[in-house]
């Protein structure tokens, strides 16, 4: 069986300008910030991004990697609305393909079928019809004839996903409550890039956990990149929870000076930045 | 009105009503899953759920059931939520940052949605909420920023828009919209909204001034119910003795 086990930087190295990146986790949970942050460092650009947006958006949109984003909507959670990602919509920065959560879903599961779409009852009425321009809807052949939205499928060329606990194989492990669509999102896309608090033997995997929080399977990953912490300031429960405090920070300061105190440098330079900080603010 | 210790209790406050008033979104509502979104609306689905909607499920905000002791019962992830609302076995009461006389709503961005003046959450489930589970609203601040003629993009749609699509809104329903002055519904022959109850201590005028539109008025208005001795007691000392929901609506 192959060792999968790579950098984030070697990750990255395999995605290009122009690819459609899927991004898992919800809002600001679960983020593949390591990757993220990996990708912010190469020069990577004009990316269709599909995500239930956190903070992942927010940062690619305020370095202008997006050309296009497919969501249902960006949230930090505790701080309600993304600002780094409102200042790029109100500056017409993006395009935006906005569709509703279960909308979402369906492209996602279409896509992982390999179906071109699927039906939803959702979107009929709604605005989201206007404002995404190629979305066409389908009546049942059956007696009732009722008329759905036909979601197109939301087939990409590479997920970026962060878990728990992976094996070299990767087959990712979560540890939390929810799921969120990490595994949708690899079985979307055409290669998908797989990050963990840690990797472990295979058999580690159930040796404290049950089968079922294995969630993602080996077939449907390409990369397997060992970033403990690789969630932050994003949580990965139970492992760790949001870092509100450094969040906050985020949220408020200009991103040209985020950049340069804490993205400028590698993971390690990264994680030693938001220690210093936390000693400086005492939190 | 006494607490449980036998001292004389504060008469209920803004707040307490509005406890209240949302609550009742629940009543009888059998066997569904409450989904309150902001302060009050969970205070309230949890008085509903202690008193007269006994059989409501409540989550913990995360992917777990819980009863009202916070013992879990249930496993409920984004997924699995999303399909108890295509199933409709849920009332949510979703936030708005736009509402209008047909009760559409609007979370997504303000302006010109190509390039917002300003960028809102998105439409989040809005657009499958109302297409398929009962959908009712909580506004904390009444106003004509609000309240408007017309809103600037669709997100949750109202009986207007409905009823253009008779199959496929089938199941939409908007019960009850609960602000900080009053409750409306839709009780009017062309579904717009309706003034269904003040809140003690507000005044017409005060909605009238509020409101972006013209509300149908019924010729008496009642006022929203008086919390029993119980429910206060509940609120105040058991669901939210922090007192959180005053940071929501203050006296």
């Amino acid at each position: 069986m192959g060792d999968k086990t790579m950098t984030a930087d070697e990750a990255v190295a395999r995605l290009a300008s122009g690819m459609t990146l899927g991004i898992g986790g919800w809002g600001s949970r679960r983020k593949p910030m390591a990757l993220v942050r990996a990708l912010l460092r190469s020069p990577i650009t004009d990316l269709t991004v599909v995500s239930y947006g956190g903070p992942d958006v927010g940062m690619l949109a305020a370095a202008g990697r997006i050309r296009t984003l497919v969501t249902a909507f960006v949230t930090l959670d505790s701080i309600p609305l993304e600002p780094h990602y409102r200042a790029a919509r109100e500056r017409g920065a993006l395009e935006l393909r906005e569709v509703d959560e279960a909308m979402f879903l369906w492209g996602l599961t279409a896509a992982a079928n390999r179906l071109p779409f699927l039906p939803v009852r959702a979107g009929i009425g709604s605005d989201v019809m206007r404002a995404g321009p190629a979305l066409r809807t389908v009546t049942s052949p059956y007696d009732d004839g009722e008329t759905f939205v036909a979601m197109p499928a939301l087939r990409m060329d590479a997920a970026l996903v962060h878990v728990s606990r992976a094996d070299r194989q990767g087959n990712g492990q979560y540890l939390g409550p929810d799921p969120y669509f990490d595994d949708l999102f690899c079985a979307a896309a055409d290669t998908a890039y797989l990050s963990c608090e840690r990797i472990v033997d295979t058999a580690e995997l159930t040796k404290a956990a049950p089968p079922q929080t294995l969630l993602v399977g080996r077939h449907t990953v390409t990369g397997v990149v060992e970033a403990p912490n690789g969630a932050h300031f994003t949580s990965c429960a139970p492992d760790y929870g949001r870092d509100e405090a450094f969040q906050k920070q985020y949220a408020s300061m200009p991103w040209a000076r985020f950049t340069a105190r804490f993205l400028d440098g590698d993971e390690q330079a990264y994680r030693s930045a938001v220690q210093a900080w936390h000693e400086a603010e005492g939190s | 009105m006494t607490t449980g210790l036998g001292a004389p209790s504060a008469p209920p406050t803004r707040a307490e009503y509005c406890v209240i008033a949302c609550a009742e979104a629940w009543r009888d509502a059998g066997e569904i899953l409450a989904s309150p979104m902001g302060v009050i609306p969970s205070v309230g689905a949890r008085l509903a759920r202690r008193t007269f909607a006994p059989d409501l499920l409540l989550t913990d905000g995360e992917a777990l059931l819980v009863d009202p002791d916070g013992t879990v019962e249930g496993w409920l992830p984004y997924r699995q939520h999303l399909t108890w609302v295509t199933g409709g076995r849920r009332h949510v009461m979703m936030g708005a940052g736009q509402i209008d006389r047909y009760g559409n709503q609007n979370i997504s961005c303000i302006g010109d949605w190509a390039r917002p003046t300003r960028q809102l959450l998105g439409v989040r489930g809005a657009p499958v909420n109302t297409l398929n589970n009962p959908t009712s609203y909580w506004i904390p601040r009444h106003s004509r920023r609000v309240f408007v003629e017309r809103v600037d993009l669709v997100c949750g749609v109202g009986y207007d828009r409905a009823a253009e699509h008779p199959e496929s809104a089938r199941f939409h329903r908007i019960p009850r919209v609960v602000s900080d002055l009053g409750v409306f519904d839709f009780d009017t022959p062309d579904r717009s909204m309706r003034l269904a109850s003040l809140h003690p201590g507000v005044t017409l005028d005060q909605v009238g001034e509020a409101t972006g539109f013209a509300l149908t008025v019924p010729q008496e208005v009642p006022y929203t119910r008086e919390p029993t001795p119980r429910e206060l007691e509940l609120i105040r000392e058991v669901i939210d003795p922090g007192n959180t929901r005053a940071t929501e609506v203050g006296t």
